[in-house]
């Protein structure tokens, strides 16, 4: 993935016991550490009462693992791991509102949505919605081309969803030793 | 309790009995052992009050006279009892004012539990009268904040709050109480939290860690052992002296672990830290295995981190696994509770002599005595010095008070000169250096060991800060001997302002009031000592009178700390004088 400044993009992974503020709790750790969050996916996860949270940030990996463990050190986060673009894969999503008219108007507008592998999903007279699922980079790559044709109406994209390479659930595991601790 | 939390609440065995959540409070804080609270009440707090009026038999409440009173006596309480201090509060502005006191002891690992008035639920978010974003605020600054929305949770929430502010690495846990959970009715409960799935206090290192540290200590030829206040949270005073003793290995202390280690052990170098002793600093850049247990590295105790101990293999021990490689990059890392990790590391190591290496601290040692110790504790001319005050008050109580400090010059004067020879002695401000903590903590310390003399050093700039707090030693008669260092100066902004703003004096002078009136009209005893020869009977004096007395000294307006690592300096570069 792209290096900025020497630091490298990392997703953080963090599993938490469903309770109020905790997001907060984390996204401070970032705040008083100075590192920017990029992108930011709160969902619960596979495991009833638990939530997971996806989060990207370029830094160095001794600040990855600093970020880590004083996220771990919250009292209800069960835990927190960061990982590489190599270590996991990755999904993103976007969705485009653009002018009818202007895509009327330009033909090019429907190559690029397809050379993208876009999908139009509503098409009324005044507005069109676009659609795409892929990796950061490619869909600012559709935005940045559409955007240049000026048929652009409005732009949104998800943060990043990420799921392990690894073949033993970390979070599995962990709550298997707790329980048998207890 | 929330319904996921149930497996938390593994022993609520007993019938219940329908009470109101305020009540459920007083239950369980007498469930929790709890037998001492600083408060003061307010409109979102009286429910509680006023159940609390039932139980003032159990529960001895002392009332303070600000809020942050009431957290710094409370940490003055557990510090030196070892035990959770609570403090109990009204909403709003009764809530901020203890976040102080919430912030400092979470960076000084004290575990307290402040309860906090909330408006009703139905209020929250609405902008009502005194009603602040109380977890908002506090999250960041404790340990655990929690809100209590509904009676119900009353026993599960103090029960949890409990084991996590004594548990692990200790700290503050902050419990927001709304008003309609006060009022509202349950089938009570009493609840045993002990077990928290995504909180695990203790870490246990391996055996492998066990074995690597035994084997560095043993290959160690200038070992080298930082003591902080882990030792004193974790009881391991026994397992440090057997740790250093088998291997004869030298040992100094940070502020807050100062009697992890009695000062006079012949292992004990000395005091660490920008204004510690000259030789364990040194020696920090000379060592060839620095072994750190229960510390934290704080940039006071490492100077300039790129030329910290940068020879030397570093070995954490620590129960904080977030605490490792946060500031020095560790050879080897024991992360776990240090009075078992010191215990199964001490089975594995040789016996061994280190004589020479020990015998290099003595030339820096004397170096310092001669030149700032012994100006400093017996001046023959000139005014009264901190330094001979503290050393003199030590002396004559056999170095078995409790030393309770504000923050400043008082501070570090009182921290270098007063000996200790008992744990859980020293009682101070370090990580976040509260100036007007130490007025309250020492009334708080003379409730958590009411056996021992409680000694407190203030200045006259931090004195004023919680002055107070003098309305709840006479109230309470509670016992603080106040050795007010009065020099007419913010003496420690001063002596920054001499040394590194050319002598700009900036605010630091100060007027100060007639503290002998002051004290009079609270009742407490006092007497002013400006001359050496009535300082060995003021300090008498005071020790003998019954109850609180404030012992005022006029010191040396512009006298300064010394020695002293400059700020961004290297620890092996202190300074012995002032040019």
């Amino acid at each position: 993935m792209t290096i900025q400044n020497q630091t490298t993009l990392y997703t953080m992974i963090i599993y938490s016991e469903n309770f109020a503020g905790i997001l907060n709790q984390i996204t401070a750790v970032f705040t008083r550490r100075q590192v920017n969050i990029e992108s930011l996916n709160v969902c619960a996860s596979s495991t009833p009462g638990v939530h997971k949270y996806t989060i990207t940030c370029y830094c160095t990996e001794e600040m990855a693992i600093m970020l880590t463990k004083q996220i771990e050190k919250k009292i209800d986060v069960l835990q927190a791991h960061y990982f590489t673009d190599e270590d996991i894969f990755t999904m993103e999503a976007c969705l485009l509102k653009l002018s009818t008219q202007g895509i009327m108007e330009n033909p090019a507008v429907g190559h690029i949505v397809r050379q993208h592998g876009a999908r139009i999903v509503e098409v009324n007279p005044t507005y069109s919605i676009v659609e795409m699922k892929g990796n950061t980079d490619n869909i600012l790559s559709l935005f940045q081309k559409l955007d240049e044709m000026k048929v652009v109406l409005q732009f949104v994209r998800s943060g990043r969803i990420a799921v392990t390479k690894l073949r033993v659930e970390l979070l599995d595991k962990y709550l298997a030793e707790r329980e048998l601790e207890q | 309790m929330p319904a996921k939390m149930k497996q938390e609440n593994n022993q609520a065995t007993e019938k219940g009995t329908r009470i109101s959540g305020a009540e459920a409070l007083m239950r369980s804080l007498e469930h929790e052992g709890v037998d001492v609270l600083f408060g003061y009440p307010g409109g979102a707090i009286m429910p509680t009050y006023d159940a609390l009026y039932d139980h003032r038999d159990k529960l001895h409440h002392i009332l303070v006279r600000h809020e942050q009173g009431a957290v710094h006596a409370a940490q003055g309480y557990a510090r030196v009892s070892g035990r959770v201090g609570c403090a109990i509060v009204t909403s709003g502005p009764g809530a901020m004012n203890t976040i102080t006191g919430v912030a400092d002891a979470m960076i000084d690992s004290t575990p307290v539990v402040v309860i906090c008035g909330q408006v009703s639920t139905a209020m929250l978010g609405t902008d009502a009268f005194q009603e602040v974003d109380v977890i908002g605020v506090t999250q960041p600054i404790s340990k655990w904040a929690y809100q209590i929305r509904r009676a119900e949770d009353v026993a599960w929430a103090v029960s949890r709050a409990f084991f996590i502010a004594r548990s692990g690495r200790p700290g503050p846990v902050v419990l927001d109480f709304a008003r309609d959970a006060q009022t509202g009715m349950v089938d009570y409960k009493p609840a045993q939290v002990d077990f928290i799935r995504s909180y695990r206090p203790v870490p246990t290192p391996s055996d492998d860690i066990i074995r690597m540290t035994a084997q560095m200590v043993n290959l160690s030829l200038r070992p080298l052992v930082l003591v902080g206040q882990g030792v004193e949270l974790g009881n391991a005073r026994e397992e440090l002296r057997h740790f250093i003793e088998k291997a004869q290995m030298p040992a100094a202390c940070t502020l807050l672990g100062l009697s992890a280690l009695p000062s006079d052990h012949p292992l004990n170098m000395g005091m660490l830290g920008m204004h510690g002793n000259l030789a364990p600093n040194v020696m920090t850049n000379q060592c060839d295995v620095l072994i750190a247990v229960g510390m934290r590295f704080d940039d006071r105790v490492t100077g300039n981190l790129k030329t910290y101990a940068p020879q030397a293999h570093i070995v954490h021990f620590d129960i904080d696994p977030s605490e490792i490689d946060k500031n020095v990059r560790t050879t080897l890392a024991v992360v776990g509770d240090c009075k078992e990790t010191l215990r199964r590391v001490t089975e594995l190591i040789d016996e061994a002599r280190h004589d020479e290496w020990i015998a290099g601290f003595e030339p820096y040692k004397d170096k310092e005595r001669a030149r700032v110790i012994e100006p400093a504790i017996h001046p023959t001319e000139g005014p009264l010095l901190m330094g001979e005050v503290v050393r003199a008050v030590s002396e004559a109580s056999e170095h078995r008070a409790v030393l309770v400090t504000d923050v400043g010059q008082n501070q570090m004067f009182g921290c270098r000169y007063f000996q200790y020879s008992e744990p859980r002695s020293v009682v101070t401000s370090g990580g976040c250096g509260t100036m007007g903590f130490g007025l309250p903590a020492a009334i708080g310390a003379t409730f958590g060991a009411p056996e021992r003399t409680v000694c407190l050093f203030v200045g006259d700039g931090g004195l004023q800060m919680t002055i107070q707090e003098l309305g709840t030693i006479m109230e309470q008669k509670a016992p603080v001997k106040i050795i007010l260092l009065n020099n007419n100066y913010l003496g420690n902004v001063r002596q920054w302002q001499y040394m590194f703003f050319h002598k700009r004096y900036s605010f630091t002078p100060m007027l100060n009031p007639d503290y002998e009136q002051i004290a009079s009209a609270y009742g407490i005893p006092s007497r002013t000592v400006i001359e050496r020869a009535d300082l060995d009977d003021a300090i008498r004096e005071m020790l003998t009178t019954d109850g609180p007395y404030l012992l005022q000294c006029a010191v040396k307006e512009e006298d300064n700390v010394l020695p002293m690592t400059p700020p961004g300096g290297s620890v092996d570069e202190m300074l012995l004088e002032v040019e």
